[in-house]
C-alpha cells in the first residue's frame, strides 16, 4: 500500500453536435478546409454580436440532467478575458456564476465496487480555434473553423482516488453523453477533452496536497498514463521531502511523461463579467420538463435491466452498456434471436476481441445486429456448427453480408446426412490403423485425432455430434 | 441655383420622386459642399465619391424604370466611422484600423441602402467613440462650423459638424454617454439617441455594449423622425434588439403639447450649468408653456453619481470589447520579431491613442481580481438607482427637459489636460444612457455665438412623444434655421 | 484605495499594452484621480439593490440551429496582416 492517497478532479470538455455554431450560423462540421466555416461573428470582427443557438442550450440541459445536476432557473453568459491567437475576440463567452447545471453526480464501478463521484458544475461555452506550429516553432497558423463550436465543461469534485477511477469516470461521462446523443464524444477528434487536477496527500490527512494541472491527454489511455506518471512523479518528490510546485503540466505522449508548461504560469486574471451582448436565460419548469422527457434510458439503468431481463452477469451487462452503439447492437440482435446469452457471449468474445485487437470502433466494422442474431439461429437450428460460425462471423465483420448468404456462397452448410458422414468415418478409420489400435488399447486421446481427421475431410462441415456418435459406432462395432 | 439643403427630407423626397431634381444632382451638391468646406471642418475621414455617384446613377435609373423607391430615396448621408460599411474603409478614427476593409455591412447600413439613401462617406469621431470633443481622433480634430476655434463635441463630432455645415442631409451617429446629443447641442443640429434596443447595434463597433445606441443627426426634428423610421426595428442579429412595434414617427409630429407634463430636474439646471445655457433652457420652457404644456421642478437624486458609475461600466465593457484589436486577423500589425507577446504589445500600444488606453486601463483595473465588487458591481447597482429615479419621475410626467450640456462648445485644447473635467461635461447626457431611455437634443438658442441644446428625455420606446415635443418647440422658434457662415 | 505604478504595470500587462515610463506615471496619477472620484459611489447604500446589466426587459433570446453560408476563405483572410495556406499567421509565443 502506498503511503499517499491520490486526489484527482477532472474537467471534461464535450463538443455538442449541433449543426451550427453556438453564436452564429456557421457549420460545425469537422474537417473542412481552413477558415471556410467562418463568418464575421466567429472571426470576432468589429461590430459583430452573438445570438445564442437554442439547440446548444437544450443539449447542455439534457447533459446536465443526465448527470443528475440541478438546472438553475436563471442562467447567464459571462466573458472570460484572455489573449491568445485561437481566441478571436480575446475573450471566450462562457458561464461563470450561473451555469446551466450544478451539483450533479455519477456512479462509477472500479474493481467491482460502485462509487459516487460528485459533479460540481456543467456550463456552456464556445470552443477556440486551432493552432498549428510552423517555421520550426517560430510561427503558428490559425484556423478558426472550430471557433464557436458549442462546448460543455463538466467539472468534477475532487472525489477520484486513482487514475483507474479517473478513467472509469471519463468512460462513464462518455457513455452518458453518447446515450443522450448530444455529442460524438471522440477523444481522438477532440470532441471530448480532459484536463485533470491531481495531488497527493499522506494517507489519513484531511487537507489536500499541492496540485498540478494536467493538460494534453488526448485519449483514454493518455489520461490513464498521464495521471499514473504524475502520481509517480509527485510521490517521488514527496518521498524526497520535497514540495510539489503548483503549476500546469503537459502530458507528452511520445516521451511518456508530464512536462512543466513554463511561460504560461503567469497567474491568470480572467476578469469575468456578464456579457452585455447576451440576454439572461430564464429556464422555467415547462422548458426543463420538455428536455427531461427526451432523456433516454441511461447506462446504469440499462445495465440493471440487462442483468434482470436477460440474466447477464453484472460484468457483461456493464461492458455491453458502456457504449451506446454496443448496447444498441446487443438489443438489435435480440430482434432476430431469443438467445440473449449467446448474443452477449459472441459480442464479449469475438466482437470486442476483434475490435480491441485491431483498435477499431463498432461503426468501423460491417457486421449488423441482424447478422449476429440470425447466425445464432443458424447454429441453434444445426445449419452451421459453432466452428463454422467463427468463419461466418469473420466474414460478416468484413462484408456485412447476412449469414445465410455467406453460408450459401461458401457452401458452409453443415453435413447432417448420416450416410455421407459414415462414409467419411469409415474411410478415416481405414486410413489410420495405428490410431484405431491406440484407441482400442485404451488411449482415449486417439479418438480426438480421428474426429479431427473426419472434420478435415468434410472441410469442417460435418455435424460434430454425428461424427462422434458414428465414430464410436464404427470403432466399437 | 437655390441650395437644396434648405428643404426638409420629406420635401426633398417628393422633389426627387417628381424629378424636379435628380439623385445625381443632389449627390453632386453634397460632394461639392464637402469639397468646399470640409478642409475647414474636417468632418470626413473617408469619402465615397465613386460609390456615391454610382448609387446615384443607379437610383436615377430606378426612378426612370418606375420601380418602388425607399423612404430615404436619393438622400446623401454620412455615416459615423464606427459603423461598418462593407468594402468602405472603417477606421473608428483609430490608427489601429487605418487599413481596415469591413467584410460585412452593419444592419443600419443595410437599412439605409434598402431605403435608397446615398452614402457619401465616413465621418470623423473621437477614437472608438471615446471622448466628448473629437480631439481624440487619430486623424485630427473636427472643427465646430460655428466657430472653427471651438470643438464640435463628441464623439459623433463629425456627424454633427457635417450636418451643421450642410455637407450631407443627415448623418448617423452613436451615443454611449451623450455622443450624439452633446455634439448636436454644440453644433446646433438635432441629435436623437433612441431607446436602447430600438436600433440594431449589429455592425456598430462596440464601445460599451450595454449603453451604445445608433441614432440620427439631422437639421430639424421632422428629418430626425424620418430617418429614425428607416433605421428602427427588430434585428435577429442583435440579441439586445427589442421586439416592439414601430409607430409612424412623422404622424406623431402633431404640434400639440397642450396638457403635456414636463419634469425639470433641479440637478440639471443647478450649479455647474453655465448661466447663459440655463437662460436659454428657461426660455425654451416658456415657449412650451405658452403652447399649453406645464412644467415642474423635480429631483433625480442620483444624478451626481452617474458619471462615476458610467466611467466604470463603460470602461470595463470597453476593455473587453477592444481586446479583439490584437493584430492577428485585421488592423495594423506591428511585428518586430519579438514573438507574439511583443506583437500584441506593439500593435495595441501604437494603434491606440491615449484616451483609449486610459479607458482600457481603467476598465481592466475595475474588472480585475479583487476589485470587481467594489467597482463594476457597485456601478451596476448605482445604475439601477439611476434608472429608478427616472421611473419615479415618469409616473407623473411625460418628458424630462433640461440642457443637453452644461456649457456651449469649448475651445479646442482647453480641456485636454484633465480627463476628469472632460468626463464631467457628460453629466446631463450620461444618466439617459444608463437608464436606456430616449432623448433628443435640439437647438434652443445661442450664447456667445455658439448654439445651445435643449435635451428632451422620454419614457422607453416613447420616441414619438420626445419628437412631438421637440417638433412643437421647433415650429415656434427659428433656431434650427440658423446656419453657420463658412 | 490608491494605486501605484506597480498596479498600473500589472494592469497594462493584463491589457497587453506596453506603456512608456512617462505613460505609466501619467496613468497612475489620472487613474487615481478617477478612482478617487468613483469613491463617491460608496456614499450610496446598495446592499439591497440589484445590479443592472442592461435595461431591456427581455429574456431567452435565441436562434434556431440552422446553418448559414460562411465566408469564403479569401473573404475571411481579406484583412489578415499575414496569412499562409489559408490560415492566419502569427509569430509563436517566445519564452
Amino acid at each position: 500500500m502506498s503511503k499517499y492517497e491520490t486526489v484527482i478532479g477532472l474537467e471534461v470538455h464535450v463538443e455538442l453536435h449541433t449543426k451550427s455554431k453556438i453564436f452564429c450560423g456557421c457549420s460545425t462540421e469537422f474537417g473542412a478546409p481552413p477558415n471556410t466555416h467562418t463568418c464575421p461573428v466567429c472571426l470576432g470582427h468589429p461590430g459583430v454580436l452573438p445570438v445564442l443557438n437554442r439547440q446548444a442550450v437544450d443539449y447542455a440541459m439534457k447533459a446536465a440532467m443526465a448527470l443528475n445536476c440541478t438546472i438553475g432557473d436563471v442562467s447567464k453568459f459571462d466573458r472570460k478575458n484572455y489573449f491568445y491567437p485561437d481566441s478571436p475576440k480575446a475573450y471566450q463567452i462562457s458561464q461563470f456564476d450561473q451555469p446551466i447545471g450544478l451539483n450533479g453526480w455519477i456512479d462509477i464501478e472500479v474493481n467491482g465496487e460502485t462509487k459516487r463521484i460528485g459533479i460540481t458544475r456543467l456550463h456552456l461555452e464556445e470552443d477556440a480555434g486551432k493552432l498549428t506550429h510552423v517555421d520550426g516553432g517560430f510561427a503558428s497558423l490559425v484556423d478558426f473553423n472550430r471557433v464557436g463550436t458549442p462546448l460543455i465543461e463538466i467539472v468534477s469534485e475532487p472525489d477520484l482516488r486513482s487514475p483507474e477511477e479517473a478513467r472509469a469516470y471519463l468512460e462513464k461521462i462518455r457513455a452518458v453523453m453518447q446515450y443522450c446523443d448530444v455529442s460524438d464524444v471522440k477523444m481522438e477528434e477532440g470532441s471530448m477533452r480532459c484536463d485533470a487536477n491531481i495531488s497527493l496527500r499522506p494517507v489519513g490527512q484531511d487537507e489536500f496536497g499541492i496540485r498540478a494541472e494536467l493538460k494534453n491527454m488526448n485519449s483514454f489511455r493518455g489520461v490513464l498514463r498521464g495521471l499514473e506518471y504524475e502520481q509517480f512523479r509527485q510521490g517521488e518528490i514527496l518521498d524526497d521531502g520535497g514540495v510539489v510546485v503548483q503549476e500546469t503540466r503537459r502530458w507528452d505522449e511520445a516521451q511518456g511523461k508530464t512536462l512543466s508548461m513554463r511561460g504560461k504560469e503567469e497567474a491568470h486574471d480572467y476578469r469575468y463579467f456578464p456579457d452585455p451582448d447576451l440576454i439572461v436565460l430564464h429556464i422555467d419548469d415547462a422548458w426543463k420538463e420538455s428536455i427531461r422527457e427526451t432523456i433516454p434510458e441511461l447506462p446504469d439503468a440499462r445495465q440493471a435491466r440487462y442483468s434482470e431481463e436477460y440474466g447477464l452477469t453484472a460484468y457483461d451487462a456493464g461492458v455491453l452498456t458502456s457504449s451506446k452503439p454496443l448496447a444498441d447492437f446487443f438489443e438489435g440482435s435480440l430482434a432476430f434471436t431469443k438467445d440473449a446469452k449467446a448474443v452477449a457471449n459472441w459480442m464479449m468474445g469475438d466482437l470486442l476481441g476483434y475490435l480491441n485487437s485491431n483498435s477499431l470502433e463498432l461503426s468501423q466494422v460491417k457486421i449488423t445486429p441482424q447478422g449476429l442474431g440470425e447466425m445464432i439461429g443458424l447454429i441453434a437450428g444445426g445449419t452451421i456448427s459453432s466452428k463454422i460460425a467463427k468463419t461466418v462471423f469473420k466474414e460478416m465483420l468484413e462484408s456485412g453480408k447476412l449469414p445465410a448468404v455467406i453460408v450459401e456462397e461458401k457452401g458452409l452448410v453443415q453435413i447432417s446426412d448420416e450416410g455421407a458422414i459414415k462414409q467419411i468415418v469409415e474411410a478415416v478409420v481405414a486410413a489410420n490403423p495405428q490410431s484405431v489400435e491406440d484407441y482400442k488399447a485404451g488411449k482415449q486421446k486417439a479418438i480426438g485425432f480421428l474426429v479431427g481427421q473426419v472434420m478435415k475431410e468434410s472441410k469442417g462441415k460435418a455435424n460434430p455430434g454425428l461424427v462422434n456418435n458414428l465414430l464410436a459406432e464404427v470403432l466399437n462395432g | 441655383m437655390l441650395s437644396l439643403f434648405q428643404y426638409r427630407l420629406p420635401e426633398l423626397h417628393n422633389m426627387l420622386q417628381s424629378k424636379e431634381i435628380s439623385v445625381s444632382e443632389l449627390t453632386e451638391q453634397s460632394l461639392a459642399a464637402i469639397a468646399d468646406r470640409d478642409s475647414k471642418v474636417h468632418a470626413f475621414l473617408t469619402l465615397n465619391e465613386e460609390g456615391a455617384r454610382q448609387s446615384a446613377r443607379a437610383l436615377d435609373d430606378k426612378l426612370a424604370s418606375g420601380a418602388a423607391r425607399g423612404l430615404l430615396f436619393g438622400l446623401p448621408a454620412g455615416i459615423k466611422d464606427n459603423i461598418v460599411t462593407k468594402g468602405l474603409r472603417t477606421t473608428c478614427a483609430s490608427k489601429f484600423l487605418d487599413n481596415f476593409q469591413p467584410i460585412y455591412d452593419a444592419t443600419v447600413v443595410s437599412k439605409l441602402r434598402q431605403a435608397d439613401a446615398v452614402t457619401v462617406g465616413k465621418l470623423n469621431m473621437d477614437e472608438f467613440a471615446m471622448g466628448g470633443s473629437n480631439e481624440n481622433s487619430a486623424y485630427g480634430a473636427v472643427r465646430n462650423p460655428w466657430n472653427l476655434e471651438h470643438v464640435p463635441g463628441g464623439s459623433s463630432g463629425g456627424s454633427a459638424a457635417a450636418v451643421a455645415a450642410g455637407e450631407v442631409l443627415f448623418a448617423l451617429g452613436s451615443d454611449t454617454g451623450g455622443s450624439i446629443r452633446q455634439p448636436a447641442s454644440y453644433c446646433g443640429v438635432v441629435g436623437l439617441k433612441p431607446t436602447y434596443g430600438l436600433v440594431s447595434r449589429y455592425g456598430l463597433v462596440a464601445f460599451a455594449s450595454s449603453l451604445d445606441q445608433i441614432g440620427p443627426v439631422t437639421r430639424n426634428v421632422e428629418d430626425s423622425a424620418y430617418v429614425l423610421q428607416a433605421i428602427a426595428g427588430y434585428d435577429a442579429q442583435d440579441s439586445t434588439s427589442a421586439k416592439v412595434d414601430i409607430p409612424d414617427y412623422l404622424s406623431a409630429l402633431t404640434g400639440d403639447v397642450s396638457g403635456l407634463r414636463i419634469a425639470v430636474p433641479k440637478e440639471y439646471i443647478g450649479e455647474g450649468v453655465d448661466p447663459s445655457v440655463r437662460e436659454q433652457v428657461m426660455s425654451a420652457l416658456k415657449v412650451l408653456e405658452s403652447l399649453g404644456a406645464v412644467w415642474e421642478e423635480v429631483s433625480l437624486p442620483h444624478t451626481e453619481y452617474a458619471v462615476a458609475a458610467y466611467y466604470l461600466l463603460a470602461s470595463s465593457e470597453a476593455s473587453s470589447n477592444l481586446a479583439r484589436f490584437d493584430g492577428v486577423r485585421y488592423g495594423v500589425r506591428v511585428d518586430e520579431g519579438g514573438g507574439l507577446l511583443d506583437l500584441y504589445h506593439n500593435s495595441r500600444s501604437r494603434g491606440f491613442g491615449p484616451e483609449v488606453k486610459r479607458r482600457i486601463m481603467l476598465g481592466t483595473y475595475a474588472l480585475s481580481s479583487g476589485y470587481y465588487d467594489a467597482y463594476y458591481l457597485k456601478a451596476q447597482k448605482v445604475r439601477t438607482l439611476i434608472k429608478q429615479d427616472f421611473d419615479e419621475v415618469f409616473k407623473n410626467y411625460d418628458v424630462v427637459i433640461g440642457p443637453t450640456a452644461p456649457t456651449t462648445a469649448f475651445k479646442l485644447g482647453s480641456q485636454t489636460e484633465n480627463p476628469l473635467t472632460m468626463y464631467l461635461n457628460d453629466i446631463l447626457t450620461i444618466p439617459v444612457n444608463l437608464a436606456g431611455i430616449p432623448a433628443v437634443s435640439i437647438p434652443c438658442g445661442f450664447a456667445g455665438g455658439l448654439p445651445v441644446g435643449l435635451q428632451i428625455i422620454g419614457k422607453e420606446f416613447d420616441e414619438s412623444t420626445v419628437l412631438r415635443v421637440a417638433h412643437a418647440f421647433e415650429q415656434h422658434t427659428d433656431f434650427h434655421k440658423e446656419r453657420p457662415q463658412l | 484605495m490608491s494605486i501605484t505604478v506597480k498596479d498600473v504595470q500589472h494592469v497594462a500587462k493584463l491589457a497587453r499594452l506596453q506603456l512608456s515610463p512617462e505613460e505609466e506615471a501619467v496613468f497612475t496619477e489620472q487613474m487615481n484621480a478617477i478612482l478617487q472620484y468613483a469613491e463617491k459611489l460608496n456614499e450610496l447604500d446598495t446592499e439591497n439593490v440589484k445590479p443592472t446589466t442592461h435595461v431591456l426587459q427581455v429574456s431567452n433570446v435565441m436562434r434556431e440551429d440552422v446553418v448559414k453560408e460562411s465566408l469564403s476563405q479569401d473573404e475571411a483572410l481579406l484583412n489578415a496582416p499575414e496569412d499562409e495556406d489559408g490560415h492566419f499567421k502569427v509569430p509563436a509565443v517566445l519564452e
